[in-house]
């Protein structure tokens, strides 16, 4: 039973906190939702306007700006759902089937 | 210092002694006073808090989820409605391990619409991981207030506390009340200091999913702190009567002529105090009555009460709530812990403000003196 | 015991509710235990109000209703033939009505029936009907349950933020004291 629990424990990475608390900040980011990708957005900034519709729409936060104002996709978290491309009114992103 | 005062206003000085910092609120009848006391302490400076009025008593309790997460001191008043419009936060507050303390001014629910006193909406909540406690007195109101924020934030307990105290037949009577020095609370209750929370210098991450595999061991976790609480009460009743000299019984149930009592009554709240009368009354006839009251329904305090009903022959159940479809919630928790030699017989009194009267008390008295008791609906 | 059960018959915006307070406030600056309440019903001006006290030496432990009272006041005669405000009034148990008739005019038997014109007094002194405090000078005069001095800290004490209102109530409530010594 306690090595049971000591396996549940290590598979959730920590000790079950009082209330759950989890005290490791950002742990989230572990998760990289991008790795069972299907399609592959690509976003051609020759073509962006920087209207910012694909960042307000991407459900993940994956499209990401460069200190310079750039847009671009971030491939770690981006689950390739397209609602980016759907909603670029310039038709600057295109889809690729992912390479794997 | 002593004085005459309204226990709603009890209250509310309880919380100010206890340098609540966070009072959300949303008033409803009949904890309406405890809500205008505190925002006039806020109003006149006397109280150093952030008084936070909200749209609902969801968001009043969801607000004060917050509040505590932040590491702030939390308190809340609600009744009746109010209290089941916020029954989804209450196991977000307890499961959480945020130590609120909220008074509810105990009412009936509708319909019939009814703004007057039972125990139906906190006793319908009693599985839902807070430590409920029922008062008799303005004092007893006060006082409880102080103690509960002591219990919460105990490091073996964090878990919320609600003080029960009865609407109207409690909350607007005026009687006389000791009000503690700041100096002696401020030595008694110090300042709450989580280990963790919610602070963006030092992110972490407050009430996030637990999946199958571990869900269970959280409530575990819950169940023993509950356990773990029933002494806690007890060291901070016995603390508290310590420093104020005002003991209620062991701080889970108090006993009145119990020694050697054959004849009992277990009640919570107001009722209690009536039943002091009648178990006077009989005594003078010679009769072996006594008193259990029983001060705090969750965690149930079931050693104390077995060893409090050790020599008793009978005991009547004061409920006032009904679990629709069954019967009395203490009726049925007491026969399942309580000997089964123990004749007990469940009775159904002052739902919605009827009165619980000493005429109502003496004749559960003589049903149970009875060789097969009955309860029955006090009507 | 020597509890003592006091009924207060109002209606809805007389302040019945705030003369228990205060008269459980001065019994305890006599000394006293005490404890006040009210029964709230519809809460509308002009509706029948009624408001209780206990007062007593010990402790007191008893919360409920009061049945039986010791005394009954009346702040509006009308009440009288509106409902029975004898109802579980003890034997020879006193009666104050404030009213500029006699006390044989209510046909009230059985019970110590006293008439006070408290609104009257209260017009003189204060200028408004204002009859809630002022017929506690009357109640204390009458059944010495409370003194006067503890009945005047305890009008400081509610009308701490209206001192005016609160000496003039003083005044009024001294003088019903008086008037009811006399008919004594």
């Amino acid at each position: 039973m306690a090595k049971e629990k000591n396996k549940r424990e290590k598979k959730a990475g920590q000790k079950l906190t009082l209330g759950a608390v989890i005290l490791e900040p950002g742990s989230t980011r572990n998760y990289h939702t991008g790795a069972w990708r299907v399609y592959r957005p690509v976003l051609d900034n020759s073509k962006c306007v920087s209207c910012s519709n694909c960042w307000k729409v991407c459900p993940d936060a994956a499209i990401k700006r460069t200190p310079e104002g750039k847009f671009y996709i971030d491939y770690t978290y981006c689950k390739g759902c397209l609602l980016c491309l759907n909603e670029c009114g310039v038709k600057a992103i295109v889809k690729e089937v992912e390479v794997k | 210092m002593k004085k005459v005062e309204e226990s709603s206003i009890a209250v509310a000085i309880g919380a100010k002694l206890a340098r609540v910092q966070v009072f959300p609120m949303y008033p409803i009848t009949p904890s309406t006073h405890i809500q205008e006391q505190i925002a006039e302490y806020v109003n006149s400076g006397e109280l150093e808090a952030e008084l936070i009025d909200v749209e609902s008593e969801h968001s009043a309790l969801s607000a004060a989820v917050g509040a505590v997460a932040a590491g702030s001191r939390t308190f809340t008043a609600t009744s009746s409605q109010g209290f089941a419009l916020m029954f989804e936060v209450l196991p977000i507050a307890s499961g959480m391990r945020l130590p609120i303390v909220m008074a509810v001014a105990n009412r009936a629910l509708s319909a019939p619409i009814n703004i007057w006193n039972d125990h139906s909406d906190s006793v319908s909540a009693r599985d839902q991981g807070w430590i409920q406690l029922y008062v008799e007195s303005g004092q007893e109101a006060l006082d409880t207030t102080i103690q509960a924020f002591k219990i919460a934030e105990d490091k073996n307990v964090l878990l919320p506390v609600m003080v029960n105290l009865d609407g109207f037949s409690l909350t607007h009577v005026f009687e006389e009340i000791d009000e503690p020095e700041q100096k002696e609370v401020d030595a008694f209750l110090p300042a709450y200091k989580p280990e963790h929370f919610l602070d963006v210098k030092n992110p972490k991450t407050f009430g996030p999913i637990a999946f199958p595999d571990s869900y269970m061991e959280f409530k575990k976790q819950q169940q023993d702190a509950m356990i773990k609480s029933l002494e806690t009460i007890k060291k901070v009743n016995s603390e508290f009567a310590k420093k104020f000299g005002r003991p209620y019984g062991n701080g889970l149930i108090d006993t009145y002529k119990m020694a050697d009592a054959k004849f009992a009554i277990i009640a919570m709240g107001t009722v209690c105090g009536t039943a002091r009368v009648v178990v006077d009354e009989l005594r003078k006839k010679g009769k072996k009555a006594g008193l259990i009251k029983l001060r705090c329904l969750r965690p149930f305090p079931t050693e104390d009460l077995l060893r409090a009903t050790k020599g008793l022959k009978a005991l009547g159940v004061i409920d006032r709530h009904v679990s629709l479809g069954f019967e009395g919630p203490l009726f049925a928790d007491l026969k399942a812990v309580l000997n089964s030699n123990l004749k007990m017989a469940g009775f159904i009194a002052g739902l919605g403000g009827r009165d619980v009267s000493m005429k109502h008390l003496h004749k559960v008295f003589s049903e149970i003196e009875k060789a097969k008791p009955k309860g029955s609906w006090l009507l | 015991m020597d509890l003592k059960e006091i009924r207060i018959h109002g209606r809805g915006g007389q302040g019945a509710v705030t003369s228990s307070q205060v008269l459980a406030i001065a019994a305890f600056f006599d000394g006293k235990k005490s404890q006040a309440f009210p029964y709230f019903g519809v809460e509308r001006t002009g509706a029948p109000v009624e408001a209780f006290a206990r007062i007593s030496k010990e402790k007191i432990f008893l919360r409920q209703h009061v049945y039986e009272p010791d005394f009954v006041l009346v702040l509006d005669s009308s009440l009288v033939h509106a409902l029975d405000i004898t109802k579980g009034l003890k034997k020879n148990g006193l009666i104050i009505i404030n009213s500029n008739k006699k006390p044989l005019d209510f046909g009230l038997k059985g019970f110590k029936v006293y008439c006070l014109d408290i609104t009257k007094t209260a017009l003189e002194i204060i200028g408004k009907p204002f009859v809630n405090i002022a017929a506690l000078g009357a109640f204390a005069g009458l059944s010495g349950e409370v003194s006067l001095d503890a009945l005047n800290k305890a009008i400081g004490q509610r009308f701490e933020n209206n001192a005016r209102i609160g000496e003039l109530n003083k005044k009024a409530c001294a003088k019903l004291f008086e008037e009811a010594q006399k008919q004594k």
